[in-house]
């Protein structure tokens, strides 16, 4: 079997989780982070980095071995490889950069139960060769940093007053503190469907 | 190949795969999994630790104002001991000093339960004056962007510069503080604000009678 695809089809793969098939605002995968560490754009930067990074590690992984790992375990074994990753970056981060493992928390750890992860290897790298499930990887994981970054931008600004922790507004401002709380997360998320929805059907 | 249905497992047309194989897959993946958090975590423990050390002794200069040398010291059998090596199972405190060698006062560590987590911090204790004159949060998860104001909101921290610890420190509403042994909320945080509020209690109510006994050298 060929492993060879036209580079077109390279860049459709690619460019299908920006956009087309976005993990937040079409898929609707991986909620759990996108409500709870958006309130401000630097976690979900940081979020979204660190979600990319496993994914890209754990589809390749998963497709480099596709052939190898019997069906009946197969869900097991990228649970495994998924874990790994997710601790080993666990521990790099709270060695390598302490402040935004601090700010992030206990949301790492649960960047293993992410089902845009297992989605991901399940839907795509188990079936798929290695360069393509890469490809796959990062556009999924960028479209998710993309996503959550808009999010996290909209509730900071209006919900802080400032921007990457820089204040916009100055004194007068009174900032909408329901847009920190969950309900704030669930109200942008909405709005934010709504327009790429609208986008979309437009194009159609 | 792109087509998504070219490599999947044939459900029917392949035979049953033994159960050796299947126990030996999950094995293999374990045991290399196991190596890789093995050796993760090796090599990032000192580095951890190190920070950890690091980010306690910065600390223990930002609680204490003027302070500019510190001893540790660990409570045995009620009485301080000028402690040994670096990490002990007994309570420690430590002594600062300022530039003419004269004791400022001590920083105590403490953790209570938050809304998320243990919170855990330390704060500068001047027993002369029976007052906390700084705090800083070690740990703490905190819900970003609202608890975690416990230490990112300046008007809170100022809360803990000069802060009266008789008969005991009270939690009241924001812009209501108005005695000296009183703390300023945050809004929508209380549960924090609490925690950081029970957490000095916490470190007074385990420190305060030996301290006060100690006398300045």
């Amino acid at each position: 079997m060929s492993e060879q695809v036209s580079s077109g089809q390279n860049m459709a793969v690619f460019l299908k989780g920006l956009w087309e098939e976005n993990p937040i605002f079409v898929i609707v995968l991986g909620m759990c982070p996108t409500m709870a560490v958006t309130n401000t754009a630097i976690n979900s930067l940081a979020m979204g980095m660190s979600t990319l990074v496993v994914l890209l590690g754990s589809s390749t992984l998963v497709s480099l071995f596709r052939k190898v790992i019997p069906d009946q375990v197969r869900i097991t074994t990228y649970i495994v490889i998924i874990a790994t990753f997710v601790t080993v970056i666990d521990f790099l981060l709270a060695a390598l950069v302490p402040d935004v493992h601090k700010e992030l928390g206990a949301f790492i750890p649960l960047i293993v139960v992410n089902c845009l992860i297992l989605g991901r290897a399940e839907a795509f790298a188990a079936r798929n060769p290695v360069g393509l499930s890469f490809l796959d990887a990062l556009g999924m994981g960028l479209g998710f940093t993309l996503a959550l970054l808009s999010i996290g931008i909209i509730r900071e600004v209006l919900g802080s007053g400032s921007l990457f922790t820089i204040s916009l507004f100055g004194k007068g401002f009174e900032p909408w503190v329901i847009m920190v709380l969950p309900p704030g997360g669930f109200l942008t998320l909405g709005f934010l469907m709504l327009g790429v929805n609208r986008l979309k059907k437009k194009k159609a | 190949m792109a087509d998504e249905q070219t490599n999947i497992p044939a459900q029917g047309g392949k035979p049953e795969p033994s159960g050796f194989r299947l126990v030996a897959t999950l094995g293999v993946a374990g045991l290399v999994s196991g190596f890789c958090l093995v050796g993760a975590y090796l090599y990032t423990l000192p580095l951890i630790q190190a920070a950890k050390a690091k980010a306690l002794e910065a600390a223990i200069y930002e609680v204490l104002p003027g302070c500019v040398r510190y001893d540790a010291y660990d409570l045995k059998s009620g009485a301080l001991v000028k402690a040994e090596g670096s990490a002990s199972e007994l309570p420690r405190v430590f002594a600062g000093y300022d530039k003419q060698g004269e004791r400022i006062g001590f920083a105590i560590q403490s953790g209570v339960p938050g809304f998320q987590d243990i919170v855990a911090g330390i704060f500068g204790y001047v027993p002369e004056t029976k007052t906390i004159v700084g705090l800083k949060i070690l740990e703490s998860k905190e819900t970003p962007g609202l608890g975690d104001k416990i230490f990112k909101d300046e008007a809170f921290k100022g809360n803990f510069l000069k802060l009266e610890v008789e008969p005991e420190i009270v939690l009241v509403k924001k812009g209501e503080k108005a005695n000296p042994n009183e703390v300023d909320a945050i809004t929508g945080a209380t549960i924090s604000s609490r925690a950081v509020v029970s957490l000095l209690n916490a470190g007074m109510k385990d420190w305060k009678g030996t301290l006060d006994k100690e006398k300045k050298k």
